[in-house]
């Protein structure tokens, strides 16, 4: 145990983890805060309610720049890339030549260039993949000396605007170089919480100066990664490496609206035979909201039965919503039992338990759409 | 009789021949706000260290292992409808079910309180 610990990397907001009593444990390589002194359900309903701030710098940061960086980072991505306008974001995913997903990211035009957020457990490799194959007239610079964090919750708008005011007018999946309290940050109006919020790029040296600032505000709390887990789940968000992985297509993740209009014209992009394909006969399964019945969480890789007892899917997340005050979960089911309303069953402990297919999210999204 | 501790973190608490059995404040604490506790049926046999309940917390699944030999008489359904007694009550309300034993004797390799503390603070 010791050892690993030695091993494991530390954000630039590690020191003030620890000093406001985080829990912290081993997560993608990092020591990182699962939970504060208020607990994962206290920080949950906190960020629904007012604002919380969640250090996210263990994702990886990404710069594209060079003539040709829009067509090459489209030979590897769904998206319509060439589409976003300066200062606009958009989710997408990198896909395989198989058509399945190798990351999900988000894809900022910054004008002379394109900025990536990548999840921690695959920067890497994305990293790798995206050297081997963006053609010449790409540079990809890897941002090691920022920290990421995410201020979220209906009260994070307000609260930022304390320190930069122009931040209010930013819309959902907008983005903006700003000064935060006179540092210099990237600001998204994004986050994983469905909750209104910002993801703000900050330098290194400066991350904890602001992180202070922002919890200095009577509505803000430190949040970890507990309730940063039930909030994406609770919105319906995946979680890369549950949710979605390289066994998994778009089409069957439920994503198929980040393949755009051109791109499916198009295709060009890696797997886009086996996902074109699955857009226009469809996939043989699907990932759907499920909702238990009784009180029992169903936690992932628990077996999903029709009525008649047989496995028609697996959980790929689960636990339960403080929100809906509710076990919930999402998980892939057989295509002809993806409907809303239908019923199943959950083998938990041994016991099938009966739930029912619902529509995603559990907790309806607030973003700011202006 | 004085209470007895498990290193499991469950107090055992024996009264008349029977046990009631719960877990302790040091578990609620590490396991957090409890949503969901699966208790035993009545009349359930447990074996020492054999699985008896779980708790669930917003993060996980815990196990609970029977601290003794025994039969489930009495669940505290009240955890059903409240499993939040749990962190409120550890040591008394939250208490998760009772049970006849089958050896009395197995108390004896129990922890008394202050060996329990003396156990957590060694943790």
């Amino acid at each position: 145990m010791a050892d690993d610990q030695t091993e494991l990397l530390k954000t630039a907001l590690h020191d003030l983890h620890v000093e406001l009593g985080g829990k912290m444990v081993p997560f993608a390589g990092y020591d990182m805060p699962v939970q504060f002194p208020l607990g994962v359900k206290g920080e949950h309903l906190h960020t629904r309610a007012k604002a919380g701030l969640f250090d996210v710098s263990h994702m990886g940061q990404v710069r594209l720049t060079g003539e040709h960086r829009v067509a090459e980072l489209e030979k590897l991505v769904p998206g319509d890339i060439a589409i976003l306008k300066p200062g606009r974001t958009r989710y997408s995913a990198f896909t395989n030549d198989d058509g399945t997903i190798l990351d999900d990211l988000m894809i900022t035009n910054a004008g002379d260039s394109l900025f990536l957020v990548i999840n921690a457990a695959c920067k890497d490799d994305d990293i790798v993949h995206m050297r081997a194959n963006l053609g010449d007239g790409v540079s990809l610079e890897e941002i090691d000396d920022r920290a990421l964090m995410a201020l979220q919750g209906p009260e994070a708008a307000n609260v930022l605007a304390r320190f930069a005011p122009a931040v209010t007018e930013l819309k959902f999946m907008s983005f903006a170089e700003l000064d935060i309290a006179g540092i210099a940050c990237f600001v998204t109006r994004s986050g994983y919480t469905g909750e209104d919020g910002y993801e703000i790029s900050v330098p290194n040296d400066r991350a904890e100066e602001l992180a202070r600032k922002l919890l200095g505000e009577d509505e803000v709390e430190a949040i970890g990664l507990g309730a940063r887990d039930s909030l994406r789940l609770e919105a319906g968000l995946c979680l890369y490496g549950n949710d979605i992985d390289t066994t998994t297509t778009p089409v069957e993740g439920d994503l198929n609206w980040i393949i755009n209009k051109r791109r499916r014209a198009e295709g060009g992009f890696k797997g886009a035979d086996v996902i074109l394909d699955q857009l226009e006969h469809g996939a043989d399964r699907k990932r759907v909201g499920i909702k238990p019945e009784g009180k029992a969480p169903a936690r992932e890789h628990t077996s999903i039965l029709n009525t008649d007892g047989e496995e028609i899917g697996e959980i790929t997340s689960g636990g339960f919503g403080p929100t809906v005050d509710a076990p919930i979960a999402m998980g892939y089911v057989a295509i002809e039992f993806a409907a809303p309303g239908t019923k199943v069953d959950l083998m938990v402990r041994g016991k099938a338990r009966p739930a029912e297919v619902v529509e995603l999210p559990f907790a309806p999204h607030r973003y700011f759409r202006g | 009789m004085a209470k007895k501790f498990s290193q499991e973190h469950e107090w055992i608490e024996l009264e008349d021949g029977i046990a009631t059995i719960g877990i302790t404040d040091y578990a609620q604490q590490s396991l957090g706000d409890i949503v969901y506790v699966e208790l035993p049926e009545i009349g359930k046999k447990l074996t020492k260290d054999g699985d008896a309940a779980v708790v669930e917390s917003v993060k996980a699944a815990s196990d609970v292992y029977a601290p003794l030999d025994g039969e489930v008489v009495e669940i505290n359904e009240d955890l059903d409808v409240n499993p939040a007694l749990v962190n409120e009550a550890p040591e008394t309300d939250g208490w998760f079910f009772r049970m006849s034993l089958t050896d009395e004797s197995q108390l004896d390799e129990l922890m008394d309180e202050a060996a329990y503390k003396d156990f957590v603070e060694g943790l």
